[in-house]
């Protein structure tokens, strides 16, 4: 038998074990997003991978391409400026729940807003997992955690309705149970040039579960199971009947100018500008008594 | 820098000249400001520093330019005892005034400026000018920087022109030069008045 | 481009010397009286090639010129005191990470909101210690319009070199006043690359303690695959918390700059010969200071001059000799007293050492520098 493929994406010796606990939804996802990463021929030397803080921002750590684990809520803006630095390269950004919507809910939204192709892989657990079981954004509300001992007062975000509305191109839901479907989605989102997002819900049987009695991670994985909904088939059933689930598939795909092939176009009308500022300075140079003067920007009274 | 060499530039500067141009914002003070700090500095190769009020009052009724023109190096870069003011509303003059020395000249409006202290002053119609013989009120800045060297030569004509023609909006090069034109025949009238 | 002579304001000549020493991207957020520089570089930058970002704050600033730079391309940002304050986390990390960028802050009244439109000189602590953690990087604090640009094109050239975020220390009076420059050609102006590794990648550690500190850097996607982390890191760049390896980062950050100090270390200093008195100044209350100090020499009182131009690391040595021969030193600046401290740590306290203070938002003036002198006769 040959060698599993994602062994040729993993970095041998000294990262592992992983920091990832026992029945961790997150180890799936690496695992889609690799053989997503195969599927497509990416080049290792090509993909960029930003990470933030959290327990699914360790993963950069693992893989082997150019990795960058950022600040807590920063990996959208440290991957736009990156990807605007060097528009060939693919670049992932690996986030969760609290980093791309609480500490980094801003970036979160302006990114999506300019459409930079960036592809997001957004892994929704509910709870802050590092820090120990906090409620993050997208705790339900009344759920418990170990900042909301009682029950969450709050309502929560959700996550990939507020990247259509923030003017993302490509928002799709799965979750850890749904494999197959994840790899799809995955190699979709990176197919669509502009902000792609992946939101995976995936479990966190140590905290989440815990404060929460949801069992066990089969007894979790068997919840997403029975409580998700292809959007394909959303028609069939009756808004009574969709309360208490969730919709998983592409729940927007519209493609729309991407920014930095956008920025792109303004270099090239500078450059225009130049050379032809250039050229007549030249002529100029010909015809004494011209004006030397036209590369200089009119500046405007006060 | 030697001692010697250090009193001979503290000589030097106190034959700096500092000019205050002075009025409501939107009068086009601060472009005005910029083209005679660059005649001075690019096409007279002396030294200038030009500062200007920011913020709020840079919006309001007492906006302003400043420009210290030098043979040496200018080193506090703001104006402490003016040498000129330019006054375009009451407000400005009845704030700045008393900045000047006591030898400096007060440049105002004569239709804007009303009650004038009593220094020396010229008091010419230079909106009314702009407005009027130009044609574009837009070009008061213009006539009253043509006014104001022509008065105090504190740099060339011609250096002020070209400065004038790198730095206004395309396609009003003309009409930039007729205000300057309008206003060295403000100075001349002026000089007759002081003279007076 | 050949040399030109240009009037500029300050602002300008801060992102016309980024452009000439090779700075090829900008992240910023508007801030006054810091938004000019982004203004500018919103022109320049795509004529040639280069690229500019309008970020969502600060915050997300800093992030994008660190992202750009892992990238390859020299990246610079610009703001002021609150949006400083919001960089320092991306700072420290720029300083764990060891990232080249440049982060031009010029400064106004603070704290907090403070004085938008006015000047001040009250960041300087906080360019030094703003982020957490023992840290080092390098501060310049230019005198006027034309170091500016000097300066910024030496900041690239210092954070490319050793790979350490540079802290071009403006403020609002340098900012926005215009003045002479002559721009040599860009042809003639000395820029300094970061080290690439030539070692094939799988040789390649990007955290490798070398002689000098400095490892060389290679830009994502270049075939080098490694890991960066804000977290304490080995020398192949992944976390660790075993205590030797820790230990050799942390020197490995401090010595790359400690030991260079005489590479990075620059200061003016007049009439120190004969002083019995000196004045310490730095960025544009130098410029009152230098006025006073010829005034005060012209009127035969022996007053030196000494003006940090690397505000950090400090000029300790260079100050010390000639602090020791003066009876009493003055420290100008234009906030309630913060290099005084570090004058202090200089000179054990046994001499006289009184600051010249302004922090209502206006330049200081010869005038007050002069009364200040005289009075202690």
């Amino acid at each position: 038998m040959t060698q599993p493929l994602v062994l040729n994406y993993l970095r041998a010796k000294k990262q592992f074990p992983h920091v990832w606990c026992p029945g961790c939804g997150h180890g799936v996802v690496m695992g889609s997003l690799i053989r997503a990463i195969d599927k497509l021929a990416l080049s290792k030397d090509d993909v960029v991978m930003v990470s933030g803080i959290g327990c699914s921002s360790r993963m950069t750590a693992y893989v082997d391409f150019n990795t960058l684990h950022t600040l807590h809520g920063r990996p959208i803006a440290y991957a736009t400026g990156l990807k605007l630095a060097r528009p060939e390269l693919p670049v992932i950004v690996i986030t969760g729940d609290g980093d791309a919507t609480a500490i980094g809910g801003n970036h979160f939204i302006h990114a999506a807003r300019r459409n930079i192709d960036l592809t997001i892989i957004l892994m929704n657990n509910n709870i802050y997992g590092m820090t120990g079981g906090q409620v993050s954004p997208t705790t339900p509300y009344g759920g418990r955690g170990s900042t909301a001992k009682s029950g969450n007062p709050e309502h929560p975000f959700d996550i990939s309705q507020l990247a259509i509305a923030a003017g993302a191109s490509f928002v799709a839901r799965t979750t850890a149970y749904h494999v197959p479907a994840m790899d799809r989605l995955i190699q979709q989102a990176f197919e669509n040039k502009g902000f792609s997002l992946v939101e995976i819900f995936s479990q966190c049987p140590t905290y989440e579960g815990k404060w929460n009695k949801r069992g066990d991670a089969a007894t979790m994985l068997k919840y997403y199971k029975d409580n998700a909904i292809p959007v394909t088939s959303k028609s069939k059933y009756s808004e009574e009947e969709l309360k208490d689930k969730f919709l998983i598939g592409i729940l927007h795909h519209t493609p729309k100018a991407e920014f930095t092939a956008e920025y792109q176009k303004i270099i090239e009308k500078y450059q225009i500008k130049e050379q032809m500022t250039q050229l007549s300075q030249q002529k100029g140079k010909n015809e004494p008594e011209a004006s030397s003067k036209e590369s200089e920007s009119p500046v405007s009274e006060d | 820098m030697s001692p010697k060499q250090a009193a001979k530039s503290q000589k030097a500067q106190f034959q700096k000249t500092e000019i205050r141009l002075s009025g409501s914002g939107g009068q086009g003070l601060i472009l005005a400001g910029l083209i005679l700090a660059e005649a001075a500095a690019i096409y007279e190769g002396k030294n200038a520093v030009q500062t200007q009020s920011y913020g709020p009052e840079a919006r309001g009724g007492a906006s302003k330019s400043e420009v210290i023109i030098s043979n040496t190096e200018i080193l506090y870069p703001k104006t402490t005892r003016l040498d000129y003011l330019l006054a375009l509303n009451q407000e400005s003059c009845d704030k700045y005034a008393h900045d000047l020395k006591e030898d400096g000249l007060l440049l105002a409006d004569s239709d804007a400026v009303e009650h004038v202290p009593p220094i020396k002053v010229i008091s010419l119609p230079l909106v009314r000018t702009a407005r009027d013989k130009v044609g574009r009120i837009m070009t008061t800045n213009i006539v009253s920087l043509g006014a104001l060297v022509g008065l105090s030569q504190v740099i060339s004509v011609a250096s002020l022109e070209k400065a004038v023609l790198s730095r206004v909006p395309k396609g009003t090069e003309e009409l930039n030069l007729s205000a300057l034109k309008y206003g060295l025949e403000l100075a001349e009238e002026g000089k007759k008045y002081l003279e007076e | 481009m050949p040399e030109k002579t240009v009037l500029m304001q300050g602002n300008e000549a801060c992102s016309e010397g980024a452009i000439a020493a090779g700075c090829r991207f900008f992240a910023g957020y508007p801030i006054t009286p810091s938004t000019e520089i982004a203004e500018s570089m919103s022109e320049k930058l795509p004529r040639v090639g280069g690229k500019f970002i309008q970020m969502e704050d600060e915050i997300a600033s800093i992030s994008a010129i660190i992202g750009a730079s892992v990238g390859g391309l020299k990246s610079m940002t610009a703001t002021s005191g609150p949006g400083f304050s919001l960089m320092q986390e991306g700072i420290g990390y720029a300083c764990m990470a060891e990232i080249p960028i440049v982060i031009a802050n010029v400064m106004r009244g603070g704290p907090s909101t403070g004085l938008p439109t006015k000047t001040a000189q009250g960041d300087v602590m906080q360019a030094r210690w703003g982020t957490h953690g023992d840290h080092f990087l390098i501060v310049l604090a230019p005198e006027s319009v034309k170091e500016t640009f000097y300066l910024t094109i030496k900041s690239f050239n210092l954070s490319e070199k050793y790979r350490v975020p540079v802290i071009l220390l403006l403020d609002e009076a340098i900012g926005h006043m215009r003045e002479k420059v002559v721009i040599p050609d860009y042809g003639d102006i000395l820029t300094e690359d970061r080290l690439v590794p030539i070692v094939p990648p799988q040789w390649y550690k990007p955290y490798e303690i070398t002689t000098d500190f400095v490892t060389p850097m290679a830009p994502f996607g270049s075939g080098y695959r490694y890991n960066i982390t804000g977290l304490t890191h080995d020398e192949m760049g992944f976390p660790t918390n075993k205590e030797s390896e820790i230990i050799s980062k942390m020197n490995k950050l401090r010595d790359k700059i400690m030991r260079s100090t005489t590479d990075i270390v620059d200061y003016e200093s007049l009439y120190t010969d004969d002083a019995n008195t000196l004045v310490i100044t730095f960025g544009s209350a130098s410029r009152s200071a230098k006025e006073a100090v010829q005034y005060l020499r012209n009127h035969r009182r022996k007053v030196g001059f000494f003006r940090p131009i690397t505000v950090w690391p400090f000029p300790e040595k260079q100050l010390r000799q000639i602090i020791k021969k003066v009876d009493q030193v003055y420290v100008v600046e234009m906030n309630q007293g913060q290099l005084i401290d570090e004058v202090r740590k200089v000179e054990c306290y046994h001499k006289k050492i009184f600051g010249i203070n302004r922090y209502d938002g206006e330049m200081i003036t010869p005038n007050q520098i002069i009364a200040k002198i005289r009075e202690a006769k």
